[in-house]
């Protein structure tokens, strides 16, 4: 089963075990080997600021995936992804606050409120398409915030809701190196259940419905069903980020919850490139750290103290450009860039790929 | 009493914004939702019309509604242009990008701090009394007067006047429309124009009447509300739309919760997308567009 095989030369799965092996070379094994090697590495090597960083990508990244599944994959819209994740945070808060819950009850607990809220915003997915939809799931951020603010200011919490650190077996999780291994496993097992739905039966039908929802249709594809499925794990496994979120800052509040963490899932899913999780975890990384890079940017300035007060500004600019750029000029993205790079070197010393047939 | 005008100026405020997203929407189908920005980058302007004419406050309007046409114009001609034929998503998270790009831009220029148009215009902002017992600011007055001309401006432009009648060509059918030689790029640029210009309008009369800080944007969003209430293609919708948002949020502040303002026109919008999703006076077949 182990043997060795070249990239990209053709197709030579014989049997169903290799086709349902997430790797196919020894090429790919040993440099997956490598980066797993360089994660668990990291932490040992990093400072606190670059852990906080890591960590803040992770949940990024499980946030991004969720929405690349919905977005990128079954091609329904959502604006109002900063709204699921307020809501797992929220249910992890509110728990924690009102029932003292420890995290494996809060856990699931934001999970199943997440998917109740994926079947709300889902609903209008049955009868509205495209923008409508986009539209339906903005408004509903809106009122999920809302509800949000309104437990806050009835129950007197109005600067935020504290969360104490999960605590398994006496031991509280609130070093940054535990942390930082509990969500690149969180990130893990959110890509490899993505990789898994995605070839399965459930992946096809959303790949199918993104394409042409008449000819699924006509295929026997459950439209209905499969729509409200894919808005139902996406809002799950949000819910879930947004819990862990909470847990990682010992916070919650409205705030951190707006319109542009919003945009900023959509700009993830953009910037990576649309239909590939690769891209959602590129865009992950890359929206996360773009606002670092700015300040570190400003930083290098003349003066660069009197720029400490619009540094916001600087980032909401620098990222609507970055948006913008994206959108016209390289709408497949940062994996776009990246095939693109790998065909360089597949195709080396020739510039374009063979026209079919143009041998004969 | 009281009711009734604060339920006219809100509702006034909301058709006067609303105008701009079913102008774009109806010739382009392109939802833009940098409208909320673009209308506080014209009450800004003003702002800088003001300083630059000082003491001449009626050419500091003049000169702030003519750069809000020309703002709308360019931003059609450099980014929404490159834009047209692609899809309608990519268009829209073009226009959000174009809102995030503008945000930052007016706090870098025009710095977070609330600031008085009114003021450096030196414009005085009495309360008038009503026959009746309500009180309404003038340039409250104003923008209900300004709402209602604009309105009827647009019905007789889009009715009568030779662009405005390619603009309903363009908007119902772009290849036909270009097969007779309407040039569509100024046809969509007019679009943009026009509804930057109406939205400034609104922009500035808010900024005058009460003051300009960036919370400006929300209320370009809550206009969206109006627009798709009435449906999305339809101008007399979007007056009939922002009469009931203006009217269910007047109400809601009033009788139930004052956080509420924020959310009702997004609860009326969901209400509406399950029941009628193409609003009460949008063609039906708007939906199977997009």
């Amino acid at each position: 089963m182990s043997r060795g095989m070249p990239r990209a030369s053709g197709y030579f799965r014989t049997d169903y075990a290799q086709d349902l092996a997430l790797t196919q070379t020894r090429l790919e094994r040993a440099s997956l080997l490598a980066f797993a090697v360089m994660l668990a590495a990291f932490p040992f090597l990093a400072t606190a600021f670059y852990l906080d960083l890591a960590c803040q990508v992770f949940l990024a990244a499980i946030g991004a995936l969720s929405l690349m599944l919905l977005t990128g994959y079954a091609g329904q819209i959502s604006l109002g992804h900063a709204g699921l994740l307020a809501a797992g945070a929220f249910t992890a808060g509110i728990l924690f606050r009102e029932f003292n819950a420890p995290f494996w009850v809060t856990l699931p607990a934001a999970a199943a409120v997440g998917a109740l809220l994926g079947i709300v915003f889902g609903l209008p997915s049955l009868r509205l398409r495209g923008l409508y939809l986009a539209v339906s799931t903005l408004a509903l951020h809106f009122v999920v915030v809302y509800l949000g603010g309104e437990y806050e200011s009835k129950r007197g919490y109005s600067t935020g809701i504290m969360i104490d650190a999960p605590t398994i077996g006496g031991y509280a999780i609130t070093n940054g190196r535990v942390w930082y291994f509990v969500l690149l496993v969180a990130a893990a097992a959110t890509l490899l259940i993505c990789i898994n739905l995605l070839r399965s039966r459930t992946g096809r039908a959303w790949r199918a419905i993104r394409a042409h929802e008449t000819v699924a249709e006509a295929l026997g594809i459950n439209i209905a069903a499969y729509k409200l499925l894919a808005f139902v794990i996406s809002s799950a496994m949000a819910a879930v980020a947004g819990a862990l979120f909470a847990y990682y800052r010992h916070f919650v509040s409205v705030e951190a919850f707006s319109l542009f963490l919003s945009i900023q899932y959509v700009a993830m899913i953009i910037v990576g490139g649309m239909g590939s999780l690769l891209g959602a975890l590129l865009g992950a990384v890359f929206v996360t750290l773009f606002p670092y890079l700015i300040e570190a940017a400003l930083q290098q300035l003349p003066n660069a103290q009197s720029y400490a007060g619009v540094l916001f500004a600087v980032n909401y600019a620098a990222f609507g450009v970055v948006m913008i750029l994206f959108l016209l000029f390289e709408p497949l993205g940062l994996v776009g860039i990246w095939h693109r790079v790998q065909h360089y070197f597949l195709l080396w010393p020739f510039k374009h790929r063979p026209v079919a047939g143009a041998g004969k | 009493m009281q009711l009734a005008v604060n339920i006219v100026v809100l509702s006034a405020i909301y058709a006067l914004i609303a105008c701009g997203y079913v102008l774009i929407y109806r010739v382009s189908r392109v939802l833009n939702l940098a409208h909320g920005e673009l209308m506080m980058l014209g009450a800004y302007l003003l702002l800088a019309t003001a300083a630059s004419f000082a003491g001449n406050p009626v050419a500091a309007i003049a000169a702030a509604v003519v750069l809000s046409l020309a703002v709308g114009i360019l931003v059609y001609v450099f980014l929404m242009r490159k834009m047209t034929g692609e899809m309608v998503l990519a268009a829209v998270l073009t226009t959000v990008a174009l809102g995030t790009l503008l945000r930052g831009l007016m706090v870098l220029i025009w710095s977070a701090q609330q600031q008085y148009p009114g003021q450096a215009l030196g414009f005085a902002n009495p309360a008038i009394a009503l026959p009746g017992g309500g009180r309404i600011s003038t340039f409250a007055a104003i923008l209900v007067v300004t709402t209602a001309l604009v309105y009827g401006g647009l019905f007789v432009f889009l009715r009568f006047g030779r662009w405005g009648v390619r603009m309903r060509a363009a908007g119902q059918n772009p290849l036909l429309a270009a097969q007779r030689g309407i040039n569509l790029h100024a046809v969509y640029a007019l679009a943009w124009g026009l509804s930057t210009l109406t939205g400034s309008m609104a922009g500035m009369l808010i900024a005058l009447d009460s003051g300009l800080t960036s919370s400006m944007t929300v209320i370009g969003l809550k206009a969206f509300p109006a627009a798709l209430v009435g449906g999305l293609d339809s101008l007399v919708g979007a007056l009939v739309g922002a009469l009931i948002i203006g009217a269910a949020e007047v109400l809601s502040i009033q009788y139930i919760d004052p956080l509420l303002s924020d959310v009702v026109p997004f609860l009326v919008l969901i209400a509406m997308l399950i029941v009628r999703p193409w609003g009460l006076f949008g063609t039906r077949e708007e939906l199977d567009r997009v």
